[in-house]
Parts: C-alpha cells; sequence; structure tokens
C-alpha cells in the first residue's frame, strides 16, 4: 500500500508529464491544423459557387483569382481596414444584428457574373454548423450552398453536408413575390404553409434538430446583408 | 520499444503460444464486442460507414495497445487508489494525441468522426482490459492484448458498418455498388440501415451465428 505523500506526488507527476506531452504536440500540430481549418473555409467558399476543387494549389489559386473579400454593416456599409480572416464568426452571430461586421465573399465567375457569398453560422443539436450561401446577382436566387458541422449525428443531422442536401438550395429564393425576406425555409416536405415552393427546402429526417438549427442559420445570418444588397441594387 | 522486450525477465519468445493466444483470443472466443458485450455504444455509433469504422478501428487499436503497454509498465508504481484516474490520463492523453494528429494530417476523415475519436475514452474495452489485464501483466502480453481487443472490436465494426453501408446507402467506402438498374427497378435503400438500431440486430445476428459454429461460447452465460 502506498502513503498518502506518494500518491500525491504520483498524481501530480503523471498530470505534469502527459499535459507536457500534450501541449508540445499541439504546438508541433498547430500549424498544420490551422491551415487545412483555412483551406477548408476557401474550399467550401468555392463550393458555394460551385467551384469544386479538391487540391490545395487549385484552391488557393482559384481563390485568389476570383474571390473578393469584404466587411459590411447592417445598415449597408462597408466597414474598412478589418480582414475577414479577423472577424470570428461565432461571435458576431452572438450579436444583435445591429453590432455586427457582415463578412462578405463577392466572386466573379470567369464571364464576369458576380455572386455574393455570405458566410453562416448557427448551433445543430450537438454543437456548432456552419456554411456558406451565394447569391446571384439579382440578390434572391441562390446559386449555391455548402454546410458543414462539428458533431452532428452520422447518418442523420450529418447529412446537411451531402450533395443531396445542398443541391436542393440551387435557384430558391430568399425573398417571396412582393420582394420581402423570408428565408429560404428547411421543412418537412409534407408540412402545410404559405410559403411558395421557391422559398423551401426538405429537411432531413431523423436530423429534424439540425435541420432546424440551419434554417434559424439562415434567417439569422442573412437577413442583416439585406440593406447592403439594396444599395448595390440601386446603384 | 527496444526497452520493452528488456524488461521481461524470463525470455519467452515474442509470439509464443501463450502471447498469441493473447491476441487471438479476442478475435473470437473472447471478443469484447459479441462476448463480453464492451463497447456497444460506440459500435452503434459510427459503423453508418465503413471509411470512418476503419478509422476509428485503427484509433481504438492504437489507443488500446499503447494505454496497455504505458499502464503494464507503470503498474508497480501506480498508487492502487487511483490508479483509474491514472488509466484515465493515460487513455485521454493517447485520444487526445489521436484528435490532434487526424486534424492535421487527415482533415476529411476527422470531420466525419468528429465526437467520436474523444469518446475512445469512454469505450468500456479499453478500460476493462487495463483493469482486467494490462495492470497484472508484462508489458509485452499487455500490448499485445490491447492490439488484440482492439482488433476484436474493430472486426465487428467494420463487419456491422459493411452490412449498413451496403443496404443503408447503397455504397461501399463511398462508391456505388448497388446498380442503378436495381433502383430503376424499384429497389430502394433500407432507412432503417442508417439508424443505430439496425447496429444492435445486426450484432444481434453475429453473436446468433457465432454463438451457432463456436461450441465453446454455449452455456457460458
Amino acid at each position: 500500500m502506498h502513503n498518502n505523500r506518494y500518491t500525491f506526488l504520483f498524481a501530480i507527476g503523471i498530470s505534469v508529464i502527459t499535459a507536457v506531452i500534450l501541449v508540445l504536440i499541439a504546438q508541433q500540430l498547430k500549424p498544420l491544423q490551422e491551415a487545412n481549418v483555412a483551406l477548408d473555409n476557401r474550399k467550401n467558399i468555392l463550393k458555394s459557387v460551385l467551384v469544386n476543387e479538391e487540391e490545395a494549389d487549385a484552391v488557393n489559386k482559384a481563390y485568389e483569382v476570383a474571390v473578393e473579400e469584404m466587411i459590411v454593416n447592417s445598415a449597408g456599409e462597408v466597414i474598412e481596414g478589418v480582414k475577414v480572416d479577423d472577424v470570428d464568426m461565432k461571435r458576431e452571430v452572438a450579436k444583435s444584428p445591429e453590432e455586427r461586421r457582415l463578412p462578405l465573399y463577392i466572386f466573379t465567375a470567369e464571364g464576369g457574373e458576380k455572386s455574393y457569398i455570405i458566410p453562416l453560422r448557427g448551433v445543430g443539436l450537438w454543437g456548432p454548423i456552419w456554411g456558406y450561401v451565394s447569391l446571384k446577382n439579382d440578390f434572391n436566387t441562390i446559386h449555391g450552398a455548402t454546410f458543414d458541422h462539428k458533431g452532428e449525428t452520422p447518418g442523420l443531422g450529418a447529412e446537411i453536408t451531402e450533395p443531396f442536401f445542398q443541391d436542393q438550395f440551387k435557384g430558391k429564393k430568399v425573398l417571396d413575390e412582393e420582394g420581402s425576406f423570408v428565408s429560404v425555409n428547411v421543412m418537412k416536405s409534407t408540412m402545410k404553409s404559405e410559403l411558395s415552393s421557391d422559398n423551401r427546402v426538405d429537411g432531413i429526417s431523423g436530423g429534424t434538430i439540425t435541420s432546424d438549427g440551419t434554417d434559424e442559420m439562415l434567417k439569422n445570418c442573412i437577413e442583416p446583408y439585406l440593406s447592403y444588397f439594396n444599395k448595390l441594387k440601386l446603384n | 520499444m527496444a526497452e520493452v522486450a528488456e524488461i521481461k525477465e524470463k525470455r519467452e519468445p515474442l509470439f509464443s503460444k501463450k502471447t498469441l493466444r493473447v491476441i487471438k483470443d479476442p478475435l473470437d472466443d473472447n471478443n469484447p464486442v459479441t462476448v463480453q458485450v464492451l463497447g456497444i455504444c460506440s459500435a452503434l455509433a459510427v459503423t453508418v460507414q465503413i471509411k470512418p469504422a476503419i478509422i476509428m478501428t485503427l484509433g481504438v487499436i492504437f489507443v488500446s495497445g499503447f494505454s496497455s503497454l504505458i499502464i503494464s509498465m507503470l503498474r508497480k508504481s501506480v498508487p492502487t487508489r487511483v490508479r483509474i484516474i491514472v488509466q484515465l490520463i493515460v487513455v485521454a492523453t493517447l485520444v487526445t494525441i489521436v484528435d490532434q494528429v487526424l486534424k492535421a494530417y487527415m482533415f476529411d476523415i476527422s470531420k466525419k468522426l468528429s465526437v467520436f475519436v474523444g469518446l475512445i475514452i469512454t469505450n468500456c474495452i479499453i478500460m476493462g482490459r487495463l483493469e482486467a489485464f494490462a495492470l497484472g501483466q508484462k508489458p509485452w502480453p499487455a500490448f499485445l492484448d490491447g492490439v488484440g481487443n482492439g482488433i476484436g472490436y474493430g472486426m465487428i465494426l467494420i463487419a456491422v458498418a459493411f452490412f449498413r453501408e451496403v443496404f443503408g446507402a447503397g455504397k461501399l467506402l463511398g462508391f456505388q455498388v448497388i446498380p442503378d438498374a436495381f433502383y430503376e427497378m424499384g429497389y430502394v435503400n433500407n432507412g432503417l440501415m442508417v439508424l443505430p438500431p439496425a447496429a444492435l440486430f445486426l450484432i444481434g445476428i453475429y453473436i446468433w451465428i457465432q454463438r451457432g459454429r463456436n461450441p465453446k461460447l454455449i452455456n457460458v452465460s
């Protein structure tokens, strides 16, 4: 039987050793992990305008050539001097819409046609969900959408990352016929509502909370951009 | 690893009959999932598709092998009263390493496995083997026992994932295996297969077949 002193020293010793090992490993791998995340973001931004690149170099090249980054606010003004990389979406969506800094990515296709990419962030069942949705230059029709998540249930909520779900968004509209914002609603296909089929997509069976989270996220994240879009429309 | 072999007092061949049994037992006679019925929870969760199941298997083999090895090397110095916490720290450290390495080198798969890598910590097989075997055995057999149990667990995982992916999604490793012609004739993917209960049924069927074929398991429980 070991005495108390030994037990304490052993416990402290092993905690310190494992902590040091983990810190070293985390420090070593951090640049790689961050590069992965940054690359993944760029890949997703491109995916939302239907440019599918897999290789790191191709992604970076396509991104640098075609995507312009900017920050706006809900009054429709451009905020200068802030980079999109410095804006933490998690913090921004927690603020009220008027106080948010809103990152916006503008994609110019080879023909000169522009798409406006809005980053999304919300909550699913187990953790955060996020994504990008791109609007065509009528600021109404969705060009493409991509979603991702931290820990939704595989096979159920995690299906938001699958093409069958994301493809539904193409061509849907965020405004109703009178031009007021209704967002694209993720709901059961059998659910009765006054929304036209342009404003709704099918949710995922078995992934109700994730679907609802996606719905909420779209509403919450797209609306603040409208005043900036309205300004652009007038020009 | 070289140190491990030196600690052994009596020189035995690395793969003697006894040590081989340690690694073979968990594959059939003493399978952690189907005979000891441990680790069922994660077996239900990560078996929707085969690729995450394979990576999960590798993760579990790594964690259970090396945690057994480390605990066995420490077994004489670990104070008995805090041994569970010590085991937990070792397992948690290894799991965190796996998670970090996946995030750095296999980002896509790490995204797919998401929470389940972290949940290896709570896999009963690992703590169970540490308590039951590694604490009382020399490092080499303990390591083999850990690896063997990891393989025994992964075997079931991959077998279950195989059926769930084929019948639930019509795919294997993401490639479509059920031809379009079948779908045109009215074949529909089995929706139950992507839900957790399907894994339970499949494991049940596996246990049934295994007990039917292996006389040693009859009347065990």
